[in-house]
C-alpha cells in the first residue's frame, strides 16, 4: 500500500511494468520489490527445495527470497533480486521455480514430503542403485529444485570491463562512508566512492533521523553536492565492490543499464578492477531475523526493511503491522508506521524491559510461536508474559539485531572477531592490508558515532598516504542505542527457517550436529546452509548460534565459515566481458594474410598467428589433394610460403658471438660472415629448448630465428641469460619478428624465380647452400638466406614488413608462372617429415640432444646453457627413447601421431611400451605413409619391425624402423 | 595487483612473468660437480615468509629481483637482476 506524503520517489511520474504478465505502476526511485509491495503483491517467488511461497525479506542486495527473471529469450537475466532491480517503463519480470503459476505451483508437493527431504537427504536416499543416480535421481532433483533458468540462447547483451586507480576507495555511502569520502576528498586525495545503491545515503534514506539539524536525506544531498563538485572525487552509484584482492585490488560490479529501458551503446554491466592505495570499508550492517515456526510467509520481513519501504519508498508492506524484536531499534518501525497512519497491532519484545507505547500494545518476554496464511501472512501466534494470543497481522517486522558487513575483510584469509557486547562479529584489525573498516561494518551502530568513525578511518588512510587531513567539524546526529539482548530462535515444534533460499531449518542444523557434523564447515556442506546465491547473508549467523548452542560451545569457539568473493553474484558475462568470440585472444596476421584469405586458403592457428593450412583449388574436395599438389610444387618446380611468424631476433655487439656460443649448444664464433648455421638451444637441465638458424651478417651482427611457437620464450630466455648470468657481455638484441616479412622460396626453380625479382642476379657459386647477405629486391633493401626446411634448393627472402604484401604477390605470381605456387602448413609439414626435420612435435620438452641424434653438437670445448646437465648418465643412456623414422610395411596403412610402439609379439601393456609417434604424413613423393617417433634404443633397431598401436583411434600397423631422413639422404638436392 | 618495475614504475601484475627463486642467477661453474648442479637445478627452499624471486617484465624486457612474502602475498621494492650481480 502506497502511503501519501512519504518516500523519496518521484510521484510526478508514473512507470508501467509487468510482473508475471500483469501490468503494475510505480514511480522513479522504486525497486521492483517496493513497487510490487505498493500494489499489495507480497508473493514474489517460490523457494528452492520445498517450493514454499515467499516474498521479499529485505530491501537490499542480501535478499534471499525475491528472485525474478528479467526479460525473455537471449537477453533474459535470471535470479535478479527484486529488491535491487529498479523499475523502468516496459520492464518485464517473471517469477521463477514455479509451475504452472506462482500461486498454484505443482512442486509444492515437495513441502508435504519434507520429512523425507531433511539435511543430507540426497546422501541417504539416493544411494542405490548406483546407476540410477546419473540418469534418474539427479535430473529429477535438478528439475524440482532450482532457481531461474538460462534461456539456452547466446546472450546478446553487452558487458564491459574497466580499470580504475585511486588513492582512496570508499566502499559504501552511508553516514560513515560519506564522511570518509568528504574527509579524504577535502584533503585532496584521489577518491572513488562506490555504493551498490542507486543513490547515496545508506540507512539515512530509510530512517526518520536528523543529521546536522536537518532530515537525513537532506544532509546527504548537501554532502553529495560537495562531493560532486570535487574534481578528485568520483562517485560510482549502482557499483557493488565484490572482492578484496592482493595489493589493494578490488573487484566491483557496476549495474550500468539494468535500470533503463533502452541502454543505447551502454553495457548492461561493467566489471571493474579498482587498484586503490588505501580503502575504507563502510559497507554497513545487515539485519538478522529471528527463527521461529513458519517464519517464511510472504509479509514477514526484517524490521529495517519494513522501515525502509515506508520511509524511502512510501510503501507500507502491510495494513496491520506487528513487530518481533530483541532490541530497541525495531520499535522505531512501529513508531514510524503509526506516524504514517498505519495500524500497528503489537510489538512482541523478547526482553523483560521494553519501551512502552500509547499507540500499540507491547508484549514483553514475548515470542512469536507460529504464523498463518497460505500465500501470505494473516495471523501471528504470540506467547508472552502472562499468556498466549493470536494477532491478525499481514506484515511482521522481525529484528534479531544487526551483523556488521565484514565480508570484504575476510577475503584474504582474515577471520572476524566476536564482540560479546554487541553479540556480533567485527573485522579483525589489519585483515586486509590498507583496508580500514568503519561505521556499522566495524560494529559502530550509533549514527553520531558512525559519522565520527568515518572521519577517523579517512584520517588513518590519509596518514598512510602522507596526505595532511583538513579540519572537519562533525555533524550532530542520533546517539540512541539499541540495547539488544541476543535471541536467535524460538524453540518449539514445526519448522523454523534459517536459510530461506536453500530451505534450511533449525531442525536441519540440529540434525547435522546430532550426526556429528559439528564443525561449522561440515554443517554448512551437509545442510547447504549459506550455499545459495545470497551466501547466507541473513542466516549464517543464526545457524552458527544454533550450532554453538546444540554442541555446547560458545559462538567464537564454533567459528564462522569462510567468506569468499564475490559479495554479490557476478554473472560470467560480466567477468568475461570482452573475451567472447574474436575478442577471446589477440590475433596476429602476417603481411600475406589478406591475399591468402582471398585465395581461399584454410587458415590454422599457430599460437596467436594465423597461417594458411593449404590453398584449395577448384575441384579439390579433400585437404590431402591440395597438400599433395603443394608438396609437388616444391619437389618439382617452386613453392612459396610465408615464414614471417618464425621468431626473428637481431643480435649485435662485440660480444655477440660469445653470447651465441653460450646460449647455443654448438659454436657460432667460428661462423664466417655471410654464412648461416643451424643452432640447437638447450635448457639448463640438458633438454632441448628450441632450434633454428642463425645468420652472421657482420662480425658483430647476427640474425637468429626461432620456431614460431617458442619465439617469446626464447626472447625471454636470452634476456635472462644476458641480464642474470652474463651481464658482462657487451651485446644487445631485439625482436624483429614483426618488422620483417620473410618468405620461403623452395624448389628446383627457386633461383630462377628469385633472379626475376632481384636487382642483381645470384648464382650457385656466390650463393652456396647456407649463405646469407643483403640483396636488393625490386629496389627494396632486403635479406636473402639460402636455407631449406624442405630438403630442396631453397631460399628465404626478407623485406621490411611494409613491402611484405607486395613481395608475396610478386613471388606467388612468378611461382605460378613456373608451374608452382603458394604452399601452406600441411605441405610444409610433409616436406619436413620426408626429410626428418624436427619441430616442437619432436622437441616437446622431454627430449635431449642425444635423443634426436644431435648429441655431438653439444660442444665439449665450451660452456653453454645445458652443457653440464646434458652429460648426466641418464640423459645419454642408449636405452632412451630416441628419434627414428617409421615406414608401414604396407605403404597405404595410415598412422596417427600419439600412437604407441610395441614389439610385434608383445602384449599391449604399458610395461611393454617401446615409444610413440610424434609426426605422421602421407608422402606423395615416396608414395607411402611416414612417421617420426621415439623408440627405445632408437637408431640401434634400424630394420626391425615394430607394431604401431593407437587404442583411441583404432590403428594397428606394422612398421619398419628406419633413418628419419626418408628422402634424398645424401642431401644432393639442397645443394643443387 | 600492481608490481613496481624499477624502469617503468607501478604496472599491472599481468605484465610480469614469474621464473623462480633468484638463486637461479648463481649458476655453478661447469666443473662444480654433480652435487652443486643438482642443488642449482632442482632444490629450492619453500619458505613461509619472505623469499627472493626472479620476475620478468615483458614490456621493458627486464629481469627483476623481487621480494615476495608467501604468507601475505606482499610484494616489495624491486631491482633489476643485473643490479643484483653488482
Amino acid at each position: 500500500m502506497r502511503v501519501e506524503g512519504k518516500g523519496l520517489i518521484d510521484r510526478s511520474q508514473t512507470i508501467s511494468f509487468r510482473f508475471d504478465g500483469k501490468t503494475y505502476r510505480g514511480h522513479p526511485g522504486d525497486t521492483l520489490a517496493s513497487a510490487l509491495l505498493a500494489a499489495d503483491v507480497r508473493l514474489m517467488a517460490r523457494s528452492f527445495k520445498y517450493h514454499r511461497p515467499r516474498g521479499a525479506l529485505t530491501a537490499g542486495s542480501e535478499e534471499p527470497n525475491a528472485l525474478v527473471s528479467i526479460g525473455r529469450g537471449a537477453v533474459q537475466t535470471p535470479n535478479t533480486r527484486a529488491t535491487v532491480q529498479e523499475i523502468y517503463d516496459g520492464l518485464e519480470a517473471h517469477s521463477q521455480n514455479a509451475w504452472p503459476s506462482l500461486k498454484w505451483d505443482a512442486m509444492q508437493v515437495n513441502d508435504l514430503v519434507s520429512p523425507f527431504l531433511s539435511a543430507g537427504f540426497y546422501y541417504k536416499t539416493f544411494m542405490w542403485p548406483r546407476s540410477f543416480w546419473e540418469k534418474l535421481y539427479e535430473p529429477l532433483i535438478r528439475r524440482a529444485a532450482g532457481l531461474g533458468a538460462l534461456s539456452g540462447q547466446s546472450d546478446t547483451d553487452r558487458y564491459d570491463r574497466a580499470y580504475a586507480h585511486c588513492d582512496v576507495l570508499v566502499i559504501g555511502a552511508g553516514p560513515a562512508g560519506l564522511m570518509a569520502a568528504l574527509a579524504a576528498g577535502r584533503a585532496g586525495a584521489d577518491v572513488i566512492l562506490a555504493t551498490e545503491e542507486a543513490r547515496a545515503g545508506g540507512r539515512l534514506l530509510a530512517e526518520i533521523e536528523d543529521v546536522d539539524g536537518r532530515p537525513g536525506p537532506d544532509w546527504v544531498a548537501d554532502v553529495m553536492v560537495e562531493l560532486d563538485s570535487m574534481a578528485n572525487v568520483q562517485v560510482m552509484l549502482r557499483t557493488t565492490v565484490t572482492g578484496a584482492y592482493d595489493g589493494g585490488t578490488y573487484g566491483a560490479l557496476e549495474r550500468v543499464s539494468h535500470h533503463v529501458a533502452a541502454a543505447g551503446d551502454a553495457p548492461l554491466e561493467t566489471f571493474w578492477h579498482i587498484v586503490a592505495k588505501q580503502a575504507v570499508l563502510a559497507a554497513g550492517a545487515l539485519e538478522r531475523p529471528i527463527a521461529f515456526r513458519d517464519n517464511d510467509r510472504p509479509g514477514i520481513m526484517t524490521a529495517g526493511a519494513v522501515r525502509a519501504y515506508l520511509n524511502r519508498w512510501g510503501v507500507a508492506p502491510g495494513r496491520r503491522v506487528t513487530v518481533f524484536t530483541n532490541n530497541d531499534d525495531a520499535h522505531r518501525t512501529a513508531r514510524d508506521m503509526v506516524a504514517a497512519g498505519v495500524t500497528v497491532a503489537g510489538v512482541i519484545d523478547t526482553r523483560a524491559e521494553a519501551p512502552g507505547s500509547d499507540d500499540y500494545p507491547v508484549f514483553t518476554e514475548g515470542a512469536v510461536i507460529g504464523t498463518m496464511g497460505r500465500l501470505g501472512l494473516s495471523d501471528v501466534k504470540v506467547r508472552h508474559e502472562g499468556g498466549e494470543r493470536t494477532i491478525a497481522s499481514d506484515c511482521l517486522a522481525v529484528s534479531g539485531g544487526w551483523n556488521p558487513s565484514v565480508h570484504l575483510t575476510c577475503h584474504m584469509n582474515g577471520r572476524p572477531v566476536w564482540r560479546e557486547d554487541i553479540a556480533a562479529f567485527v573485522p579483525a584489525e589489519g585483515a586486509v592490508p590498507g583496508l580500514i573498516p568503519c561505521g556499522a561494518a566495524n560494529g559502530v551502530f550509533l549514527t553520531a558515532a558512525c559519522l565520527a568513525d568515518g572521519v577517523r578511518a579517512a584520517e588513518t588512510v590519509l596518514e598512510a598516504l602522507g596526505v595532511k587531513p583538513k579540519k572537519l567539524s562533525l555533524p550532530t546526529a542520533s546517539e540512541a542505542s539499541s540495547n539488544m539482548e541476543p535471541v536467535w530462535h524460538v524453540p518449539g515444534k514445526g519448522r523454523a527457517w534459517l536459510d530461506f533460499q536453500n530451505d534450511v531449518t533449525v531442525k536441519d542444523i540440529t540434525l547435522a550436529a546430532k550426526e556429528n557434523f559439528r564443525s561449522v564447515e561440515h554443517m554448512k556442506r551437509y545442510t547447504t546452509q549459506g550455499m545459495a546465491t545470497d551466501q547466507g547473508k541473513s542466516s549464517n549467523m543464526g545457524a552458527l548460534a544454533i550450532l554453538a548452542d546444540v554442541t555446547g560451545r560458545a559462538i567464537p569457539e564454533t567459528g564462522t565459515t569462510t567468506f569468499r568473493p564475490p559479495f554479490v553474484p557476478v554473472s560470467l558475462s560480466a567477468l568475461g566481458a570482452g573475451a567472447r568470440g574474436a575478442g577471446f585472444a589477440p590475433q596476429r596476421f602476417t603481411t600475406s594474410h589478406r591475399d591468402s584469405v582471398d585465395r581461399r586458403a584454410v587458415m590454422v592457428e599457430a599460437g596467436l598467428w594465423y597461417r594458411p593450412s593449404y590453398f584449395p583449388k577448384g575441384g579439390e574436395a579433400a585437404w590431402r589433394t591440395s597438400c599433395d599438389r603443394e608438396v609437388g610444387y616444391v619437389r618439382k618446380a617452386v613453392g612459396v610460403c610465408d615464414v614471417s611468424t618464425l621468431g626473428k631476433i637481431d643480435i649485435q655487439g662485440p660480444d655477440a658471438a660469445a653470447f651465441l656460443d653460450f646460449v647455443y649448444a654448438n659454436t657460432f664464433s667460428t661462423l664466417k660472415v655471410g654464412r648461416v648455421r643451424y643452432g640447437l638451444m638447450l635448457r639448463e637441465d640438458g633438454h632441448v629448448m628450441d632450434d633454428g638458424t642463425t645468420a652472421r651478417m657482420a662480425e658483430d651482427h647476427f640474425l637468429m630465428t626461432t620456431t614460431t611457437a617458442a619465439a617469446g620464450e626464447v626472447m625471454q630466455h636470452l634476456d635472462f641469460v644476458h641480464q642474470c648470468l652474463r651481464p658482462e657481455l657487451n651485446v644487445r638484441f631485439i625482436s624483429t619478428t614483426e618488422q620483417w616479412a620473410q618468405f620461403a622460396v623452395a624448389g628446383p626453380k627457386s633461383r630462377d624465380l628469385l633472379n626475376r625479382l632481384l636487382d642483381k642476379p645470384i648464382d650457385g657459386e656466390s650463393w652456396p647452400f647456407m649463405s646469407c647477405g643483403s640483396v636488393s629486391v625490386a629496389g627494396v633493401p632486403g635479406r636473402l638466406f639460402r636455407i631449406s626446411f624442405s630438403g630442396e634448393h631453397a631460399y628465404e627472402v626478407a623485406v621490411p614488413a611494409r613491402f611484405g604484401a607486395s613481395l608475396w604477390e610478386h613471388l606467388v605470381t612468378a611461382a605460378e608462372a613456373s608451374g608452382g605456387g603458394p604452399y601452406g602448413m600441411e605441405a610444409l609439414n610433409v616436406l619436413r617429415i620426408e626429410k626428418g626435420f624436427i619441430t616442437h612435435a619432436e622437441i616437446h620438452g622431454r627430449v635431449t640432444a642425444f635423443d634426436i641424434g644431435m648429441g655431438r653438437m653439444v660442444s665439449p670445448k665450451k660452456d653453454c646453457i645445458g652443457n653440464t646437465a646434458s652429460r648426466r648418465p641418464g640423459l645419454i643412456d642408449e636405452a632412451r627413447e630416441r628419434l627414428v623414422g617409421l615406414k608401414p610395411v604396407e605403404p597405404e596403412n595410415g598412422l596417427t601421431a600419439g600412437a604407441h610402439l610395441f614389439g610385434p609379439g608383445a602384449m599391449l601393456t604399458p610395461a611393454n611400451d617401446q615409444g610413440y609417434l610424434t609426426s605422421v604424413c602421407w608422402s606423395p613423393t615416396l608414395k607411402t605413409h611416414l612417421a617420426l617417433g621415439f623408440l627405445k634404443y632408437g637408431p640401434d633397431r634400424t630394420g626391425e619391425k615394430i607394431r604401431v598401436k593407437d587404442h583411441v583411434r583404432d590403428v594397428d600397423v606394422i612398421c619398419e624402423v628406419c633413418d628419419p631422413v626418408f628422402f634424398d639422404p645424401e642431401g644432393g638436392r639442397v645443394r643443387g | 595487483m600492481q608490481v613496481t618495475c624499477p624502469q617503468c614504475g607501478p604496472r599491472d601484475s599481468r605484465e610480469f612473468t614469474y621464473r623462480g627463486h633468484a638463486l637461479l642467477c648463481d649458476r655453478p661453474a661447469p666443473e662444480a660437480g654433480g652435487a652443486a648442479w643438482d642443488e642449482y637445478l632442482h632444490n629450492r627452499e619453500n619458505p613461509a615468509g619472505w623469499t627472493e624471486e626472479l620476475w620478468y617484465h615483458g614490456p621493458c624486457a627486464t629481469w627483476l629481483v623481487a621480494e615476495r612474502n608467501t604468507e601475505t602475498h606482499a610484494f616489495r621494492a624491486t631491482r633489476t637482476a643485473a643490479e643484483r650481480g653488482k
